[in-house]
Formats: C-alpha cells, structure tokens, sequence
C-alpha cells in the first residue's frame, strides 16, 4: 500500500531525513518510533504531499507522491501533530467543510459524518464551537476529520501527544479498531504506544532509518533474557559495602545468573539488578538465596525491559559506541551482547 | 469551482462569526455616514447660497455629491483592504490548518480564488452599507443612477485589484500584523503615487502616477467605463493572485 524508497529530504542547512525505505501492506498499524527531531514529521508531510521529497520516491495505492500529486491526496486521510481545527467553527460544520474538500457532498456526506462522529466519540459536541473542545476532543475531531472520506490510508502524526492517560487510551483502541479498513502509519516518541497499538515498527534517528520489524520479534528478543530488580534490607546491622558485596556475591553464586550490578541505595534498603541468562528463569532461585541467608526480601520484580533498551541502544549513541555508520534497513540484532 | 464556492463560504462564515466583520461595516458605515452628511451639508448650504444671490447655474447631486463621496469611499477602502485580507492565509500558517488545505484534493488556485472572492464579498457588503446612504437622494432627489453604478463597479474592480495583493502579501507571513501592515503600506504607496503627476511631467512620473489605482479610478467616478482603466484593474487582479498561487506553491519548497 505504501512504498518508500530512499526517501530523503535535504534542507539548506541539515537533512531532516536521510534515505528512508521501508515498505507497508495494506490494512497494517505501522508505528514510526524516534525521539524527538528525528525526522517523523517530515516523512509524513512528505507522504501527504505537503513537502516534496529532495530524492528518492514514495508511493501511496500506486500512486508517486510528486507525480499525482491528486490521486494521492485522494487517498489519504491526515492528523498533523495539531489537528487542523478552526475554533470558530462547530463540530458538524468543520466535518462537513473538510468532507467537502475531500469530494463528498449530499447524502453521503451527512451519512459519513453521523458515522465518523460515532466512531469518534464526537457525537456528543455536534454543534460545540470548537474552539471551546478540549484537547481530548479536538484530537477526536482530527481523526474524525481524517477519516472522513474512508481514505485507503491513514497517517496520524502523535496522535495522543497531550491527552491525559485514559484519553490515550480510548484514542488507542480507536485507532486499533480502524485498522483492517485503513492502512495506518502513526508516529511517536512513546514507546508502550507502538507496542500496544502497532503489528510493524518503524525506528529512525537523525534522519536515518534505524531499524524496521514486527513488534512481537521485537518483544521476544526482548524477552530472551530478563532482569529483575531486588531489594534486599539486612536484619541487623545498617548496611554497609561489605554486606553489599556478599550479597552480591551471594547471588552472582546462583546458576543462571549471569550479572548483578548494585544500584544507588536509596534509604536502608539495598537494591540490585540481576540479568539472566539466555532463557533462565531465576526469580524463584533469588527469592530462596536472599530468604535462606537470612536477609529480608523487600521487593522482587521484574525490570521495565524490552523495546525500551532496544530503542536505546538503537538511537542513543551515548549508551552504544557504535560509529555513525549505521547502514540502511538492518534487522534487530537478536540478543544484544550485555543482555 | 466547487471547492472555490466551499472555501469561499468557510472563509465568509469565519468573517461573519467572528466581530470582524461586525466591526468593518460599523467603522466603515460610520465614516461614511459622516462624509456622506458633510456633502449634504454643504451641498445645501451652496443651494441657499445660490438662491439669495439670485443666481441659477444648475445643481447637479451626480457631481456634487455622489462622484466627491465615490472616490471618497475608493480611499476609505485603501484602509480597510488590510483588515479584510492579512488573516486569510497568516492565520492558517500559524494555526496549522494550511495543511489541512494543501493535503487536501483541491488546487491551490481554488483555494486562492476561494479566499480573495470572500473577501471581495466582504468588501461588497461594505459597499452595500454606502448605498443606504445614496438611498436617501433617490428618495428626495433625482439622480442618474447609471454614473452611480458605474462608481460601484470601479470601487470593487479596484478593491479586487488591492485584495489580491492583500492576499499574496498575506501569503508570505504568519504573523498577521506585519501581513496587514504590509499590505496598509502598499495600498498606500499604490494611493499616492499620483501625485508625482502634479509637479513632474517626465516620463518615469507619468509611469508612476499611471500605477497608482486612485488614477484609474477617477472615469468610473465620472460613470464612463474606460477600457485602459479596467483592464489595469483587471491586471491587478491577475496579478495578485497569480503571485498569491505562486506563492502557495513555494510554501511547501520553503517550509
């Protein structure tokens, strides 16, 4: 549905996108994941029609952005980061105004707009100006007004930037629930987003293309190894560095553990961050270690890991060394080496 | 031609909805109302005048009071072009929603056409307000009505040519002010460029003065349709929202 190949776009002074390609099939959720000034934005103004690409091509339904321009616009529905709204308008009106532009009128544009008000949960402000909506809202409206010519394509650039928690999460569930009938690209710095929204991510930094798979074989070479986070409190005495190095020790000693690094302590309690080996489970084997040296177990959990360190290693340079070469389109690395 | 008539009417409505366009046409009927009450005035006071000395030249309330008030309103107008124009294109750029328009299916000349016509509505209903007082003569007078309308005419062939300069300068900023303060500069110039012509017969200030639009303006004040004078309103026009549609289409080369 949606090719790119060695997208660029070059500004006087920087690249904002340095040869992109990726590919996506028809009905698919796409997530476009890079911190912030990695080029996201302009991707999509370039997929939309709104930037010209500098080099390199991109089609939408078979048609090239710069070429048919029209039919791609066509085929398109777009949530820039601020949806377009005019605040003096209503509800109902703004709709039927940007249904208009899209090619709708009569009854069908009445009937698409009672539909994407439903679908939108916008039902309920009709006839409120929308100046007056919250951003909750606003953003509804946006992706209403996006949908509102059933586009075969959907780009949504952060559509929950600036929504409160449950906000995100019925715009979430709204965007899943799209999926199927549109193809969806949607870009954000947040990463749990991608991972429970997206079937296929997109990770680029500085303008380059980091990294492109399926969530789940992200998520499971994620899970290879696993890191848990113990806190540890002494009987008796206050804590100390040597108490600390013979619990550290204690713990390396389990088989399947293959590092424990000791964290800042914070208060009287001591924490530790244990990694597992490939495919070991170790939490049981912690919990007795600790209990049977006499220590109290103060906490045991696993440690937020997955896309998160991947990202990480993959956009930040100061966490991994590796020389700014990175070469196009690279599979995920299956089990990083400190994991 | 469609989506021109759908922008058109957004445009008219956001005009309408907001106090803007309430407080145009009480500035604009105010002043003119007060123009309009000093012609009458005066043309009175000559007719008393006239009549103790005895003397019997005709009066005539085509020229002493309809064609002096025209071109009154065609230099009122220089003042509010500015206003009606500089949001129809810095207020998308700042919000955002230009690129709600330029992603959509519609041609960036529609869009164009559909602003400047609003706008031009805008000016019309202004002009509107003018004829109320013109009402007032054909009620307890008798003007010709033909050098009246031909005034009308040459007022909105000149606001169309001013308007769409107002919209390409609008084009090129998204700050309203400098937009509406760029675009008060330039009615301005265009305005007193004539009057080079009173003290230099050269040829560069016959040029100058043959660019500015009160010139052009002064047949149509008179009720003859000159065809040199309406093809350069007609060029301003052109002009204007060539460059404005131009312009659109480097938004998205400078953005």
């Amino acid at each position: 549905m949606i090719r790119v190949q060695n997208l660029t776009k070059r500004y006087a002074r920087a690249t904002a996108v340095d040869q992109i390609s990726f590919a996506v099939e028809k009905g698919q959720i796409v997530g476009f994941l890079g911190p912030n000034g990695a080029g996201k934005t302009t991707t999509m103004r370039m997929l939309t029609c709104f930037l010209p690409p500098s080099a390199g091509t991109a089609t939408i339904a078979g048609f090239d952005v710069l070429e048919q321009p029209f039919e791609v616009k066509k085929r398109i529905g777009y949530l820039p980061e601020s949806p377009p709204i005019y605040p003096e308008m209503e509800t109902v009106e703004y709709l039927r105004f940007v249904g208009r532009l899209k090619g709708l009128s009569g009854a069908m544009l009445e009937e698409r707009i009672n539909y994407v008000c439903d679908r939108c949960f916008v039902a309920d402000v009709k006839t409120k100006l929308l100046g007056k909506l919250s951003k909750g809202y606003r953003q509804r409206v946006g992706l209403a007004q996006a949908i509102i010519h059933n586009p075969d394509v959907l780009i949504l650039d952060e559509p929950t930037a600036g929504l409160d928690p449950k906000q995100i999460n019925e715009t979430r569930d709204l965007i899943k629930s799209l999926a199927g009938d549109h193809t969806i690209i949607l870009s954000t710095h947040i990463l749990p987003e991608v991972e429970q929204t997206c079937e296929q991510v997109v990770i680029i930094n500085k303008g380059k293309l980091v990294a492109t798979d399926s969530v789940r074989n992200l998520q499971e070479r994620a899970r290879g190894a696993e890191t848990i986070l113990i806190e540890v409190a002494p009987r008796a005495s206050a804590p100390d560095a040597s108490l600390t190095l013979q619990i550290q020790q204690r713990l390396e000693r389990i088989p399947g553990v293959s590092r424990v690094v000791c964290r800042e302590p914070s208060g009287p309690d001591m924490v530790f961050e244990a990694e597992s080996q490939h495919g070991q489970l170790i939490r049981g084997d912690l919990a007795r270690a600790v209990v049977e040296s006499g220590w109290d177990l103060n906490e045991l959990r696993p440690a937020s890991m997955s896309l998160e360190e991947i990202f990480l290693q993959l956009t930040g340079s100061e966490t991994h060394s590796e020389p700014d070469k990175t070469p196009a389109p690279q599979r995920i690395p299956a089990s990083e080496p400190n994991a | 031609m469609r989506n021109t008539w759908t922008i058109c009417r957004k445009e008219l409505r956001s005009y309408f909805v907001s106090p803007v366009a309430y407080l145009l046409l009480a500035m604009f009927s105010l002043i003119f109302g007060f123009f309009f009450w000093n012609a009458l005035g005066y043309f009175v006071i000559e007719g008393i005048e006239m009549q103790m000395r005895g003397q019997a030249i005709p009066m005539n309330i085509n020229e002493q009071i309809i064609r002096p008030l025209l071109s009154n309103a065609s230099v009122l107008g220089l003042f509010f072009i500015p206003m009606i124009t500089m949001r129809l294109f810095a207020e998308e750029k700042r919000t955002g929603t230009i690129e709600l328009l330029t992603t959509s299916p519609v041609r960036d000349l529609e869009i164009v056409l559909g602003k400047w016509s609003a706008a031009l509505i805008l000016y019309a209903c202004l002009l509107l307000f003018t004829a109320l007082n013109f009402s007032f003569l054909f009620l307890y007078g008798n003007p010709d009505w033909k050098p009246l309308a031909v005034g009308y005419l040459g007022l909105l062939l000149q606001a169309g040519g001013l308007l769409a300069i107002g919209t390409f300068i609008s084009t090129l900023t998204k700050n309203q002010i400098i937009a509406g303060a760029a675009t008060f500069g330039v009615c301005l110039l265009l305005w007193v460029l004539e009057w080079v012509s009173g003290y230099e017969s050269a040829t560069w200030a016959t040029v100058l003065a043959y660019l500015s639009v009160i010139t052009h303006f002064d047949s149509f004040g008179r009720g003859v349709i000159e065809i040199k004078d309406t093809v350069f309103y007609f060029t301003l026009i052109f002009l204007g929202l060539f460059f404005t549609s131009r312009s659109m289409e480097s938004l998205r080369w400078r953005s």
